[in-house]
């Protein structure tokens, strides 16, 4: 039986409830069980590809923000994190310890984004994104998950929302924003469960929880653009999804089912959701796929391409441009996810004076470290995380003597990752959404 | 000396064509069969234009931006790369050998050619070998498997260099040479050599996400 690295002291130092408990609970025999019919039943032709092919030329290495930041310890490239987990697993056949699925669990949710980078740097195309998740759906069906994002996930699984946000609560949130909003455009309305609207807006749990001005700003923004749109007063309507950070995969597809299928009973044309990376994952590529549906199937846009589409129609204009000199943050989800960056561009040229690129940028950016739910598993890998993206730090401070004041990142999870970067490394620079600097520079009906 | 010969050069090149080709079939077959029945999505969204686009990019020389960032690799992965199919190939000896079994012909490189070929892919196997002593993020990576198959790509041709010059025991030499020759060969579809044959599969499925559903580059 393999017992998992031995001389790790830095490793051993973490100590979370949900890994801890869940490794107490576990037995070589039921390891070995579960291993088996997991690679039996939900592993096929990719997984054991990239398992044959890999060449060992450690060619990905360089596109990972963890190595890169972690002084090129081998142990954080992207082939040596599948080497530690799922190469272990395979040459031991799953005879291995409960203390090894903890390490395992803690480098595939903690030192992993899933960001996609290395798919881009492997001369093979092998996807250790999917190879990471894979990990984490065995850790998951082991019970052996991060104790914070497992909470994310229970509250998912009993209010379909991520934040246990009470249905009153939701329709509370909505109706104060629109009270708030009213200050800018007096007859303003944020229409609740108008059928036959032209969009559905869904927005992430921590909207109306800890960023409810969004909502308000959106609503701005669409009673300018003369929209006819409309926000769900019943669950579904949060298109966020840790579940498939998880492992959850079951989860995730009833999330996507209820988002979806709320969207057909307002009988929208399409669904347009605020600035979220992980959501549009979900929505667009992964929970799709996991209900059957290739495409989703009510077309789903994301918050840039409403704004370009927006610009590109008149629909809102600028009163003036926001002076500050701003730099982007591509975020991975909708870049590598989607390739929205030029778009991101295109909006940040309509609004903004002054734009100071980072480098490496558009699909070859730097992730925040936050997202693939790493930011969700708490404060007790908070530190790793910190550290594990000096790369960006080193990015931001660059933009920074170029006169950069401003980051856009037009990401919720980039901005928690990108707010406790900026913090960590003193860097003192402001983060904004696009929709922040949209609401303040446009030309608002009143 | 001359049954060993006429073994290694008769039925075991037999044998060791047979497990290759029969072999590469085999194993792209179980895995198109494989990816039918548990990974559907790769049948879904792969994408013919977008797979060649991204698999031209990824053999285009510095096509990618990884190539760029480590350009001796490139050059030298390359040259190994070119150098290992075209010598072999297009080698005088081999062919005139086919010639006299088949008759059927191809053109031919000169000797010198392939003797050039020939020691750039000893040197390219010595620089990889090299590489995964010194670089950390390779050395961590590498096991006793990734040296045998080092050795295994690298033996045909030492033995081959060795018994053109005519340095030391020719004949034991040639003996050798088409020896590990059939080793290689016959190890290609059942060890990570078999990249050659996936490649194209695992490079495309890649493009045809990222071109087709997510529309960025992947290179």
């Amino acid at each position: 039986m393999y017992e998992g690295i031995v001389e790790d002291t830095q490793k051993a130092a973490i100590a979370d409830l949900g890994i801890d408990k869940g490794v107490e609970a576990l037995t070589p025999e039921k390891i070995e069980t579960v291993i088996t019919s997991f690679l039996e039943s939900e592993t096929g032709a990719r997984f054991k590809t990239y398992a044959d092919i890999c060449v060992h030329c450690g060619l990905c290495s360089d596109a990972c923000h963890y190595f890169l930041s972690n002084d090129r310890n081998p142990k954080f490239s992207p082939a040596g994190k599948v080497k530690q987990t799922i190469g272990e697993i395979l040459k031991h056949k799953g005879k291995v310890s409960p203390k090894f699925i903890g390490q395992t669990a803690e480098i595939a949710f903690t030192e992993c984004n899933v960001c996609k980078r290395c798919a881009m740097y492997c001369p093979f195309g092998i996807d250790v994104a999917y190879l990471m998740l894979t990990m984490r759906r065995l850790c998951h069906k082991l019970g052996v998950v991060p104790q914070y994002i497992q909470d994310t996930a229970h509250s998912h699984s009993a209010t379909f929302n991520q934040m246990w946000v009470k249905e009153d609560e939701w329709i509370d949130s909505l109706q104060w924003q629109e009270d708030e909003a009213r200050g800018d455009i007096s007859n303003l309305r944020i229409p609740l469960e108008k059928e036959g609207s032209d969009i559905m807006y869904s927005v992430i749990g921590p909207e109306p929880k800890f960023r409810a001005q969004l909502i308000y700003q959106a609503a701005v923004i669409m009673e300018t653009a003369g929209m006819n749109w409309t926000m769900p007063a019943t669950p579904g309507w949060d298109n966020s999804d840790m579940c498939m950070y998880t492992g959850d995969s079951e989860m995730m597809g009833r999330l996507k089912r209820s988002h979806f299928e709320t969207a057909a009973r307002l009988k929208v044309k399409r669904i347009v959701m605020g600035e979220c990376g992980h959501a549009f994952r979900s929505v667009y590529d992964m929970g799709n796929r996991w209900v059957g549906w290739k495409m989703p199937p009510i077309p789903v846009i994301h918050a840039i391409e409403f704004y370009d589409e927006l610009f590109q129609k008149g629909k809102i204009k600028v009163t003036h441009k926001f002076e500050e000199p701003v730099t982007i943050h591509d975020p991975c989800n909708i870049v590598r996810g989607r390739g929205l960056h030029e778009k991101i561009r295109n909006v940040v040229h309509r609004t903004c004076s002054s734009l100071i690129e980072m480098y490496p940028n558009r699909e070859h950016n730097y992730c925040c470290a936050a997202g693939g739910g790493v930011i969700n598993c708490g404060p007790p890998f908070k530190a790793k995380r910190v550290e594990g993206d000096r790369v960006k730090a080193d990015q931001l401070r660059e933009a920074k003597s170029k006169g950069a004041k401003v980051v856009v990142a037009p990401c919720h999870n980039c901005h928690g990752g990108l707010e406790d970067i900026i913090h960590h490394y003193k860097l003192d620079m402001k983060l904004k959404f696009l929709g922040d600097i949209i609401y303040e520079v446009m030309e608002k009906t009143t | 000396m001359h049954h060993i010969y006429d073994f290694v050069s008769g039925p075991l090149v037999w044998l060791s064509f047979i497990i290759f080709i029969g072999g590469s079939i085999y194993r792209i077959a179980t895995m198109a069969m494989l990816a039918k029945k548990k990974d559907g999505v790769v049948y879904d969204y792969m994408d013919s234009s977008y797979a060649l686009r991204s698999i031209l990019h990824w053999i285009i020389p510095f096509g990618s931006e990884n190539m760029k960032k480590h350009p001796v690799m490139t050059v030298v992965t390359y040259v190994f790369h070119i150098s290992l199919m075209i010598a072999p190939l297009f080698l005088f000896a081999h062919i005139a050998l086919i010639k006299e079994s088949w008759d059927i012909s191809w053109g031919y490189i000169s000797d010198s050619t392939a003797d050039i070929m020939t020691m750039l892919v000893i040197a390219s196997c010595v620089f990889f070998m090299l590489r995964r002593i010194k670089l950390p993020e390779v050395r961590y990576l590498t096991d006793t498997s990734d040296y045998i198959l080092l050795a295994i790509v690298a033996a045909p041709f030492v033995t081959g260099f060795l018994a053109y010059h005519q340095w030391m025991g020719y004949k034991l030499m040639v003996i050798l040479h088409i020896l590990s020759g059939e080793v290689m060969l016959a190890a290609i579809p059942f060890t990570r050599l078999s990249h050659v044959l996936f490649f194209p599969f695992t490079r495309g499925y890649i493009g045809s996400e990222f071109g087709a559903v997510r529309h960025a580059r992947d290179w």
